[in-house]
Formats: structure tokens, sequence, C-alpha cells
């Protein structure tokens, strides 16, 4: 035999497998988010877990909690009030922001100073926002002044406390969530394709209606779904700028809370993430919506 | 004859550069292009990448404004008018297909913008498909096309129209070379077809041979030289031309006086002669330029032509390539030569440090 022939000791365990190592790769990326999984699990979703569990079975085993809810007039009142200001705010964060994401990715040299504008609330806690919203919307405030002074009003208009205030501010608050995956959207319009439909006879407003869009709808989807399911659990805004009768659902958990209704506080609290989960899933098989699910991971 | 180049005269745009320059900040992109581009003709703007001639595509199609100059389409100057009035029919580099509309929806698209019925709309792009060769692929998504077929749509998208001026931005580059020498053909077939205007880029010299009826090689912004395939081949006016479309050989000589259009040079000791658009005066440094295929060896059986341009030199390196055989020469002043001999079993092959002469016709020898 000569030494050609002889396989040599590094060719043998390229070829051969090395189930040891391989299985060993195949947990790695589950060994890296291990720590924060535990940490979440023990310190989040059991204590979660444990507080839903009270809608069942305080003081036993009962259903009596949720079947309630159908007569009971306050939960359906709050449901419905929540539910408003959430399309309410949506809406607006989106007649708002879209031009908003439209004008960050057109704008060149600005882009940075317009990015930076609308993240400033963002580093902003909503206390301090919702503070800031109470000393403008109040009956001496900049906003009444403002309107006094030019004339459009009399005397000051009673705008903080009411339901307007409440949108008013979450709308702000939320304005981010919407036009950044908009914004992100709009970026992964290849530019082309608006050369092209220029070039193609399409006048800047058809372009605008037939290819940016239609390309834009997953942002847009994305961007709406996250504000919504964000303004359904509103608690600080319209519990310091909102009207005294105009109760949300967060308000009202938070109200059993202090009354140590837990079993109540419990039920609504169930009744709450299963509206948001079950407007997440229903929106995933939307046309487009399923997309933008899928092109925010990438 | 008579119709078809009537028919093609009527059906195209000419167009006029005039002067154009486009700068961004202190980078002159495009500096100072006068081109006359006759009405059906296929012109390409061949050029290596940085050369300009993407960017003034751009400006014809109206996605640039021009630094300045101006830009005529049938003697009209366009360079106020936005792209969407232009009535110019383009395709892109990565083809630019709506991702959202289906095959139909994309090629009917400038019919829309135009406000062509739908029934209308409906039997144009029907033909548009078929004149592309993609029938029954209306409903399809552009996803769900290969890169030939998506490029196929594309070019259907951009003339189903009828703009009388057709831009294309490398269309091919993105293929495999089976399908683009392929699509070279077709394009060729459609510019005959249809007898409208093309404007063509490319950075592919063979490309730009094989289909244009003019080339203009662009080089640092500005145009070398304008010409058939066969006028920039053999007639090369400029250093970058000659070395840009195929390969060349380039030889510093003196000139040393005329005979007629024939300019007399010494090129180390031995006089060359070669042709010359100019008249250069006795005593100029010049560079004498001859492709590698019309060099032979002077005792070679292939040497039909009579040898009118003579050079000894050594052999440095033998290549047998299949079809023909390359050799790599130096001349006694060191200058390298390459000289490809057609491969033949009958010829004897040349060895490396072997001497020899070589020779060549003077119309094969260009002063530039």
């Amino acid at each position: 035999m000569s030494e050609i022939t002889q396989p040599s000791p590094i060719a043998v365990p390229l070829g051969a497998p090395r189930p040891l190592l391989l299985n060993w790769r195949r947990y790695v990326p589950l060994l890296l988010v291990a720590p924060l999984l535990i940490y979440m699990l023990v310190l989040y979703a059991l204590p979660v877990l444990a507080m839903l569990l009270r809608s069942l079975n305080d003081p036993t085993w009962t259903l009596s909690h949720y079947a309630a809810l159908f007569e009971d007039v306050v939960f359906m009142k709050t449901f419905w009030i929540t539910f408003n200001t959430s399309i309410t705010v949506t809406l607006g964060c989106l007649i708002l922001g879209y031009p908003v994401a439209l004008g960050l990715v057109r704008a060149k040299t600005m882009a940075p100073l317009i990015l930076v504008i609308i993240l400033l609330p963002f580093w902003t806690s909503v206390l301090v926002r919702s503070y800031a919203w109470m000393v403008l919307l109040g009956r001496h405030g900049l906003v009444n002044e403002g309107l006094i002074a030019l004339g459009m009003i009399d005397r000051p208009i009673r705008i903080l406390n009411t339901p307007l205030a409440t949108q008013i501010a979450m709308i702000h608050i939320l304005l981010p969530y919407m036009i950044l995956p908009i914004a992100n959207a709009l970026r992964q319009i290849d530019p082309s394709l608006i050369r092209a439909a220029s070039g193609l006879g399409a006048t800047p407003f058809m372009t605008f209606r037939q290819v940016i869009l239609p390309l834009s709808m997953s942002g847009v989807a994305a961007g709406t779904l996250l504000t919504f399911v964000l303004a359904l659990g509103f608690y600080i805004t319209p519990a310091m700028v909102g009207g005294p009768r105009d109760i949300t659902l967060s308000m009202l958990i938070a109200q059993q809370v202090d009354q140590l209704n837990w079993a109540y506080a419990a039920t609504l609290s169930a009744v709450l993430l299963a509206t948001a989960l079950a407007i997440l899933a229903a929106a995933r098989h939307l046309p487009g919506v399923g997309n933008a699910f899928k092109t925010s991971m990438r | 004859m008579g119709e078809a180049g009537m028919n093609g005269a009527g059906r195209g745009a000419s167009v006029t550069l005039a002067d154009l320059e486009k700068r961004y900040d202190r980078v002159n992109a495009v500096d100072g292009v006068s081109l006359d581009i006759r009405s059906g003709e296929f012109l390409t703007l061949l050029g290596p990448s940085g050369s300009g001639k993407t960017s003034t595509l751009m400006m014809i199609a109206g996605f640039e404004m021009p630094t300045a100059g101006d830009i005529e389409i049938d003697g009209k100057s366009v360079v106020a008018m936005p792209p969407y009035r232009r009535n110019i029919g383009m395709v892109f580099q990565n083809y630019a297909l709506f991702p959202h509309l289906t095959v139909e929806e994309n090629i009917g698209f400038p019919l829309k913008q135009r406000g062509v019925p739908k029934a209308e709309r409906a039997k144009l792009v029907a033909e548009a498909l078929e004149l592309v060769h993609l029938p029954g692929y209306g409903a399809r998504y552009p996803r769900q096309l290969s890169g030939g077929q998506q490029q196929r749509v594309a070019v259907a998208r951009a003339v189903v129209f009828k703009p009388r001026l057709l831009l294309m931005d490398e269309p091919l580059g993105a293929l495999d070379k089976q399908l683009r020498e392929n699509l070279q053909l077709e394009m060729r077939r459609l510019h005959a077809d249809l007898g409208i205007t093309f404007i063509y880029v490319t950075h592919d010299q063979e490309e730009a041979l094989t289909m244009s009826d003019r080339i203009a090689v662009m080089n640092d912004g500005k145009v070398a030289q304008v010409g058939s395939p066969e006028d920039l081949y053999d007639r090369p006016t400029d250093r970058f031309v000659a070395g840009f479309i195929g390969e060349s050989n380039f030889l510093p000589a003196i000139v040393r006086g005329m005979e007629d259009d024939i300019v007399v040079a010494e090129c180390n000791g031995t006089t060359i002669r070669a042709v010359c658009p100019g008249r250069p005066a006795t005593g100029d440094k010049v560079t004498l330029t001859t492709r590698p295929e019309r060099l032979r060896f002077t005792d070679s059986a292939w040497n039909a032509t009579p040898p009118q341009n003579r050079l000894s030199v050594t052999v440095t390196e033998a290549v047998f390539a299949g079809e023909r055989c390359r050799y790599m020469l130096q001349a006694g002043d060191g200058t390298s030569l390459v000289l490809k001999e057609p491969s033949s079993a009958a010829i004897q092959r040349r060895a490396i440090g072997e001497r020899a002469e070589i020779s060549w016709s003077v119309a094969d020898t260009i002063l530039v």
C-alpha cells in the first residue's frame, strides 16, 4: 500500500458525522436565551398566570365571573369606551403619521433631525408627557390662552378631563408606533419602481395611489395593529387627562384592585388580554398583514 | 426595404444632446456630451462604470436634471418636461416590475395612466405579451417568473404604449451568458419589428458590437468616439477606445513623415506605416495600435496578406486555447505584444524563447 491511498487523519472526521457536536450546536440558540427566558417565566409569566387563574378559581372553580360580565352595564360601557378611544386614536395616528413617514423617507439631509423629533416622546416617560398635556390643555393652559389670543374663543373652553384630551394625548404618545413601521415599509420600496412609474406616464399623485400606497400597506397594517393594541391597554394618560366618567378597561381594573376585588379585576384583565390577542390573530389572516409580520422580522 | 425604411423614419424619435453636463458636488459625471441620435437607430452608450453613460440616459428619461446643455427629442427641448410627460419607454437594470401587480397589470400600467379603456388595454397587453413570447403569463406575479421572463415583461411594459423612443439601462446585466446572448438577438429583432429608436446602455463591449447600429464610447463623462461597430473596431481614434473595445497592442513610435495619407513612423529602429485620421507633425511621439488577431508570423502558412509592417520579436508565452493560439511577444525595446493565430495541426507551434518576425497590414495599423 502506498502512502497516497491511505486516508489522512484529518480526512476522517471531516467526512464522518459528528453527532455530539451537531447536537450541541442545535441547542446553542436556546442556551443563549435561557437566562432571560427563566427570568421572565419566574417573575412575569407565572404571576400573570396566577392572577388570571383568580378569575376562574376565586373562591372555588367557576365561570360565573365571566357569565356576570354579560349583564354588567359598567363593564359594557367601559369596554365600548376603550374600543372607541382606541379606534379614534389609531385613526388619528394614521392620518397624522403617514405623511410624516413619507416625509421622513423622502428627506435626505433632514432625515436624522425628523427622526429625533419623532423619537423624542419615546425617551420621555408617559407620566411626564401626560402631566405636560394637563398643563397645556388646562383652563388657563397654552391651548386655551392661544385660542383666546387668536380671537377664536371668548372664554376658556373645557378640554382637560374630556375624551378629546385623552385622544389628543394618546395620539401624541402613540404616534411613533405608527410612523416607524410605515417609514420602514416605505424605505423598502425600490426607488427604481417610482422612477419606472413616472417614466411610464404616472403623475406623482398617480404614482402615490398605484405604487407607493399599496406597497406601504404592510407597514400601515403593522403600525395600525401596534397602535390599536397598545391603545387598548392605556391607563396613565386617560386616568390623568380624561374625563372622570370616561373610564377605560385598565382604569376599571385598577379601581377593582384598589378595592381588593381580585376576581373581578382578574376577569377584566383576561378579557383585555384576550381581546388584544384575538385582534392580532385575526389580523394575521388579512391579506397583506401576514406579510407585515414577515417583513418586520427581516 | 423602402417601406421598412420609411416606417423606421416615421416611428422612431430623433434625439439631440447638446453640450450636456451633469455635476454632482464637484464630480462631472457627464462633461459636455453632444450626440445626434437618428430616428429608428439602435445606439449604444458603451463605457466602464463611472463613465457617465447611465447619467446621460437618466437625463434623457428625465430622472436627472442636466446641470447645463440641452436635450431635444424630435427637435423639441424636453429639459423642463417631467418624465411622465416625455412618453419614453424605459427598461431598468433590475426590471423595476411592480411586485404588487400581475404581469398583465404591470404591462397595462402605462396604458392605464393614459386613460386607455379596459377592453382596449387587455387587447394591447395580450399583443405585447405575444411580442415578447410570453402569452399566457398575464395572471402571474413578477416573483413567479425567472429573470429572463421578468426582463421580457419589462420590455413589453416599456413598448406597449408605442413610444417612439426606448431607453434601456443594462437590461441584460443580471442574466447568465447563454440567456444574455439569446436576448441580445431578440432585442435586435424587436428593434427591427418596432422600428423605434433604441438607446441602450452597457459596459459589455461584445453586447454593444453585436446589437448596435452605432456605438458611442464614453469615458470620464465625455464621448470618446461615435461610430458603427466596424468603425470603432477597425479605426479607433482614441487610445481608450482601442483598449476598451476588443484587445489591442500599443507600440510607442516617433513620426518620421507622411506618404499621402499614410504615416511613416519609427518604432525602436523599425519603420512602421499606419493610417491616421489627422496629420501629425514629424518628430511627434505617438502610439500605434493593432489588433492581436491581425498580426501574423511572417513565415506562417496563414500569412496571405502582403506583409507591409514587420517587427522582430521574441516569444515569451504561448497558450493553446482551442480555436486559436495566443502568443505573448516582446519587441526589441521591451514593448509587449499579443498575437492570436487560428490553430491548425498543420502549423508548427512556437516555443517560448524563440525569435521570430511578425508582420501585418498597414490598414490594420492605426495611429491613436
